[in-house]
């Protein structure tokens, strides 16, 4: 295949071709027939028109992307070039998993025509970087690495293969009839040239994965629209948040960079302004000289340098390019940008994308160190600074166990560019050994670990958090692939479980959160009654819920609206506990995952939290964060991760629905968990919709600040109380068809439920009491009939009548007597507060009148307790001994009427 | 043990008494669990049939049992417990977790407690790992994973209920009470408290999650079935070794409890409280007196185990005060008096008692106002006066404000009980006016 130097970094040029037709008026934006690319300073001009195959830039450079060109167009100012295409998939962005589904081996240059929907299909019209030529899919695969072409036989869906529809490709091949390809570089392009690297190695090992670039594709779509001076703003903004930037940035930062639009850039850029063409051109040439002899010279050092220093690969600058943070990765690439102009071979090896370069670096030394000498400048030897690890390691070559070395003990050589460029051949060559490697035992877990230790330990400036940071952010991409994520190409990243032990090392890792099973299995209802008192606990699931028809539409209509348009929104839901709040947007999440299912609506992801079960407002982060991409960290890094994600745009990114159950508790003295949770829906690239709950109408009026009340917006609803009505009608529902109740039972709990609360939970609870009663009362548990009203009243007793009128009547005679001497005290002072000692002279004149032995103030103490104990008098604090003053926490007139029939 | 069978019928009384008292003891002490709970017939079936619900059919529920101190609800719940534990399909099947609001003071404390209960995969040893949101989010999981028809049913039983209640945001007990109301593993929450109004301490989404089922134990026990109790309570079980011995006691047993001085105690002792742990106490007291010289119960030792166990506290210590302190104790009853129990300091005090040395003193001389101060901070100490104002630094100790922690009945029946008190004081303390 051919190889697009895109890592050359040089400024490619775009330009509408055709006269421009508005494609649409609304958006004011502009349709174009072709797009004339073309690389400054060469004279080749590459024409993509829609329907032609074209490569999209992505950070695997020796397999960018591959697709179908449907459109091009831009807006007004032709400044914003943006592509309409079809996505085709390499093999390797197909999940490792899902590979076997193909049922045979593949073709190295087969591509498969990609059906999902999770792919934005809007690019960058600025990320093409060539055509390529397609074979419709009766022709047979011809030898492999043959041709430059990729074939088509299969469709992908991201659940299986399927057999091209012909419509579909015929009507793409029929449009357009493929064109040869042309690519930048012709002379480099050229298939042949790189056997040993290319061949039928299978690519899946360190490729990094394709979302991170394909949003990094859309990331320069949005900036492109910005002027060039923002971007350099921008861009040293960039450099300054380095442990923050996402691998998309750093990827559109870097391309911008080299299209050398940063003024800091451009100066250094200028140092030698003369030479800029001269030496592009010179370099091509070197590049096209050096074609025939490469793989000659690349299998001899294969074979020479071997295997000592296989963890040389780890600075395979794929991995490096996708995954180190921004901090770490923008230095090395500055000096890219510099040499560029000066000594392009040598950056090159920087870069370090393909062998096929570094060898040319190293035929071309000569004509670097002839270049060298005429431009020394403090640039370079800072270049050289940052290269002397990887200097050392050549000066000491045998060593295998140490190949990193510390700055300090680099030994200096004089020959820096020679070593330099011999050491990228080196690399270059492990990999390469690398490769062979993993064919040979076709495991590619093996290396993939030493690797991702040598680059950590290795980057000396790389922070923990900047770690975190990228494998995180991979993490978070690969959930945002949807369905064919979880199990995506073993992509090598930091395995996640090094990271769980830094953030929470107490906890072990593999434990699974579980009950123990049961060792007989729990018994089915038997009867009539056993059967509606399961059907009529709170935790059976209804069929469907009754009574809230217009709340389940008004919030289906709400949640498929945002789902269906990509944007997000915040919806406040009030009402008293039990009246069907959770319940309901459960119901209308199983709907919509069924409709999503059925394919009528994009697939969107459920979460859920509740305020009730976490310890601390800001738990919400790491649960939000836990649930959506199964990492834990603290709740401060969930928090900026949550930010970031929600604040980029990323393409196959689909909506989340967040349900945040019992608001107010998330309620924090800045409120700044509430003020994310709904100012995340407003951001434009968020796709979030949240949904919140909470019991009191007012809640955003009471305890919101402004700016949070604000965000959250007047979409609200509010789920009044079931009127009895309702209530019955859900009993009935929930029993469907099992007689178990007179249907005047029935109206009595729901009036009275109805009258009290309105809360469903308590209905269902009453009617399950009853049925309990009414087995018990029945002789035996079989004969049992309906559940009539006198079990409905028995229960209704029980749940709802106060006991304090019992606990009076069966309290002992002094404690009826204590009673008696705190009302009588209460109505002598005229207050309703007395303290121990007044009320303790009344209780012995009491008893003197009623017969009875006085009691000692010891004695009269522990009464007063064990009635506090009770609550039915309210005490102080029994340090004040008998200065402790005393409230009846019942009515006077409940404890006269009490204590009535004793005094009878 | 093997000897005495042999012998059976006839032990030494040492013998005889030791293992009386030591069957006894376990009895009134060990609260170990009755046959069956008397006076509680109803509750006792209402919570079996709930928990055997829940352990049988999987069916998740939630109770409160309610009633006064020593009512019996931890009886009732460990006699249902064992019950249900004797059946042969529950036995290996439900996971009991007991937390108790005086241990588990907040949620943190008692979700590790859970933890280690249900020994979860986060428990190594003994000890739970993880912070306490990592805790609460796994025991969440764990109850989430698991389904009414596999998972082994939990009891969650809840001493102190009330206590829960008081935890920030009642985190427990929503997240406990929610997984009773929703299709996940199923659990029993059982809840003992004394309050009678701990529903009014749940908020309103939790209490909404409680199926407000509420089990009362409010004992109406009457005075005959208290004496009957205290027979039985009393009496030695059939299996004692010795025979005679055995008819002996239950006889004399029989005998005191018809005795009418022994009616009159107990009388009085139900009229103060039906609980049986008092009840328990007193008969403690009483059975420690039988000897072997005295190998029965009598009246009398009823009643002195009354007479200790009805005793004031404070008497004992007023016995033990000085002349000069009692003195001090009286001048500030007639502060009291004046001031209508209004607070006094100690300057108020010393006057008053000068007033009482110049005019009507015969046996008692002038002490220093340094050792008044003296005998005035050790009744403070005694706790017998106590002080007002909070912060104590501020003002001198003369002019703290003070407040007497003793009834006038307490003053005068210790001043009566007083060895050799003299009548002048006496005479002083009855007078109504100093």
């Amino acid at each position: 295949m051919v190889r697009y130097f895109t890592r050359l970094r040089v400024r490619r040029i775009y330009k509408w071709g055709g006269r421009p037709y508005i494609f649409d008026r609304k958006l004011k934006s502009y349709g174009f027939e072709y797009l004339n690319m073309s690389v400054e300073g060469q004279e080749a001009v590459t024409t993509v028109t829609p329907g032609q195959y074209i490569l999209i830039e992505g950070n695997d450079d020796e397999y960018p992307f591959v697709a179908k060109l449907l459109k091009l167009f831009g807006d007004e100012s032709h400044k914003q070039k943006k592509a309409l295409v079809q996505w085709f998939l390499r093999l390797s962005e197909v999940p490792q998993n899902k590979k076997l589904l193909l049922g045979r081996s593949p073709h190295p240059q087969e591509i498969f025509y990609y059906l999902g929907r999770a792919c934005d299909d809007e690019i960058n019209a600025e990320s093409i970087l060539g055509t390529v030529q397609h074979v419709p899919e009766d022709t047979p695969f011809p030898e492999p690495g043959t041709k430059d072409t990729l074939y088509v036989k299969l469709s992908w869906d991201t659940k299986a293969f399927n057999v091209l529809d012909p419509v579909l490709m015929q009507d793409t091949s029929a449009s357009t009839p493929p064109k040869p390809a042309l690519p930048l570089f012709t002379p480099c392009a050229s298939p042949t040239a790189t056997p040993v690297s290319r061949g039928p190695v299978h690519h899946a090992l360190p490729t990094p994965d394709p979302t991170v670039m394909r949003r990094a594709g859309s990331v320069s779509d949005t900036r492109a629209t910005m002027s060039a001076g923002k971007r350099s703003t921008l861009e040293a903004e960039s450099i300054h948040s380095a442990s923050k930037l996402s691998a998309s940035k750093i990827l559109s930062a870097k391309r911008r960079g080299s299209a050398a639009d940063t003024p800091g850039v451009r100066k250094k850029l200028q140092l030698s302004p003369g030479k800029k063409m001269t030496r592009a051109d010179v370099l091509c040439e070197l590049l096209d000289e050096e074609m025939e002899s490469e793989k000659v010279v690349s299998l001899k050092l294969s074979s020479s340098v071997s295997h000592s220093l296989q963890h040389g690969c780890s600075l395979s600058p794929m991995r490096s390019g996708c995954k180190t943070p921004n901090g770490q990765r923008r230095f090395p690439w500055k000096l890219t940008s510099i040499s560029l102009d000066r000594l392009s071979p040598t950056a090159l090896g920087e870069q370090d994308f393909s062998s096929t370069l570094q060898i040319e670096c190293l035929d071309s030394y000569a004509f670097l160190s002839s270049q060298r000498p005429t431009t020394p400048s403090r640039r370079k030897e800072s270049a050289m600074a940052i290269r002397e690890p990887a200097l050392g390691v050549l000066a000491e070559e045998d060593s295998e166990d140490s190949p990193m070395q510390p700055i300090a003990l680099t030994p200096r050589s004089k020959r820096k560019s020679a070593q330099l460029v011999s050491l990228r051949i080196r690399k270059q060559l492990n990999l390469l050994d690398n490769t062979q490697e993993l064919i040979s035992d076709g495991d590619d877990d093996c290396f993939v670990p030493s690797k991702k230790e040598l680059q950590s330990s290795s980057n000396e400036e790389k922070t923990d958090s900047e770690e975190e940071t990228d494998s995180e952010e991979e993490t978070v991409v690969k959930k945002t692939r949807g369905r064919n994520c979880k199990t995506s190409v073993r992509t090598p990243h930091k395995t996640p479980s090094k990271k769980v032990c830094m953030v929470t090392p107490s906890t072990p890792r593999c434990a699974t959160p579980c009950i123990p099973s049961r060792t007989v299995p729990a018994r089915q209802p038997g009867n009539i009654l056993e059967e509606a008192r399961a059907r009529l606990h709170v935790s059976s699931v209804p069929e469907s819920l009754p009574c809230r028809e217009q709340e389940f539409q008004d919030i289906y209509n709400f949640v498929e609206s945002k789902v269906m348009d990509g944007t997000g929104g915040c919806m406040y839901i009030s009402g008293v506990p039990g009246t069907g709040k959770t319940a309901t947007i459960h119901e209308v999440i199983r709907c919509l995952q069924h409709a999503s299912d059925m394919d009528e609506i994009p697939t969107f992801r459920f979460i859920e939290i509740n305020g009730m079960k976490m310890t601390d407002p800001h738990q919400a982060y790491v649960q939000i964060l836990q649930k959506l991409t199964d990492q834990k960290v603290t709740a401060d890094h969930a928090a900026a991760l949550l930010e970031k994600r929600f604040s980029n745009p990323a393409p196959k990114k689909e909506t989340t629905v967040l349900l945040v159950d019992e608001l107010d508790l998330l309620w924090t003295r800045k409120q700044n968990v509430m003020y994310n949770l709904f100012d995340w829906p407003t951001r434009r690239h968020a796709r979030l919709v949240v949904l919140t709950i909470a019991n009191t109408m007012d809640l955003p009026e009471r305890i919101m600040i402004n700016r949070v009340a604000s965000r959250l917006g007047l979409t609200r609803m509010s789920f009044q109380p079931y009127s009895f009505k309702q209530l019955q009608q859900i009993i009935t529902s929930r029993l469907n068809k099992v007689k178990a109740f007179e249907e005047d039972a029935l109206q009595l709990v729901s009036r009275k439920v109805a009258a009290l609360s309105g809360d469903a939970r308590r209905c269902l609870d009453i009617c399950r009491r009853a049925t309990e009663i009414c087995e018990h009362s029945a002789s035996h548990p079989s004969s049992a009939g309906l559940v009539k009203m006198s079990h409905v009243m028995e229960a209704l007793d029980e749940m709802f009548s106060s006991s304090y009128i019992t606990a009076i009547r069966c309290a002992s005679l002094q404690e009826q007597l204590f009673l008696r001497a705190v009302i009588a005290e209460f109505r002598r002072l005229g207050l309703e507060e007395a303290t121990f000692q007044q009320v303790f002279v009344q209780h012995r004149t009491l008893s003197r009148v009623e017969g009875l032995q006085p009691i000692s103030l010891s004695e009269g103490l522990a009464v007063c307790q064990r009635l506090g104990a009770c609550r039915l008098l309210l005490l102080e604090a029994s340090r004040l001994d008998m200065l402790q003053r005393v409230r009846l926490n019942v009515s006077q007139d409940d404890v006269l009427y009490a204590l009535k029939p004793v005094r009878d | 043990m093997s000897k005495r069978k042999v012998k059976e019928t006839h032990m030494p009384v040492g013998e005889c008494i030791s293992q009386v008292q030591m069957i006894l003891r376990e009895r009134f002490c060990h609260q170990r669990l009755p046959e069956k709970p008397v006076g509680m017939e109803s509750q006792h079936k209402h919570l079996l049939e709930l928990l055997r619900r829940t352990a049988v059919h999987g069916e998740s529920n939630s109770v409160l049992i309610v009633g006064p101190r020593g009512s019996g609800k931890t009886m009732l719940l460990n006699c249902v417990l064992r019950e249900l534990l004797e059946v042969k399909d529950v036995n290996k099947n439900v996971l009991p977790v007991h937390l108790n609001g005086l241990l588990q003071t907040d949620d943190r404390i008692a979700l590790k407690e859970i933890t280690r209960q249900l020994n979860l995969e986060n428990v190594v040893g003994d000890k739970v790992f993880g912070s306490f949101a990592e805790n609460l989010a796994f025991l969440l999981e764990a109850l989430k994973k698991g389904d009414r028809s596999s998972s082994r049913p939990v009891l969650f039983i809840l001493d102190e209920f009330d206590l829960f209640a008081h935890h920030k945001n009642q985190t427990l007990l929503y997240n406990l009470l929610d997984v009773s109301q929703s299709a996940q593993a199923p659990v029993a929450v059982i809840g003992l408290t004394c309050r009678l109004d701990v529903l009014e301490l749940l908020e309103k989404r939790v209490k909404s999650r409680f199926s407000h089922r509420q089990i009362h134990l409010l004992s109406s026990l009457s005075f005959i079935q208290y004496l009957d109790n205290v027979r039985s309570q009393l009496s030695l079980p059939q299996d004692f070794p010795d025979t005679k011995f055995y008819d002996e006691w239950n006889d004399s047993i029989k005998t005191l409890c018809e005795d009418q001085l022994v009616v009159d105690v107990l009388q009085s002792h139900y009229n103060s409280s039906k609980d049986f742990r008092s009840l328990h106490l007193l008969l403690m007291l009483a059975l420690s007196r039988v000897s072997a010289s005295k190998p029965a119960i009598k009246p009398t030792d009823l009643l002195e185990a009354s007479r200790v166990c009805m005793v004031d506290s404070k008497a004992n210590i007023l016995h033990g005060l000085s002349i000069l302190e009692l003195c001090l104790i009286i001048a500030m009853k007639h502060l009291n008096d004046i001031y209508e129990g209004e607070p006094f300091n100690f300057q108020m005090v010393h006057n008053e008692f000068k007033k009482f040395l110049q005019r009507k003193s015969h046996s008692i001389h002038n002490f220093d106002k340094p050792v008044v101060i003296k005998a005035f901070e050790h009744l403070q100490q005694l706790e017998l006066i106590k002080s007002m104002d909070s912060s104590t630094a501020k003002i001198q100790k003369e002019y703290q404000l003070m407040k007497l922690l003793l009834d006038h009945s307490q003053i005068m029946e210790a001043l009566q009980k007083y060895p050799q008190c003299p009548t002048d004081v006496k005479q002083w303390a009855m007078s109504a006016f100093g």
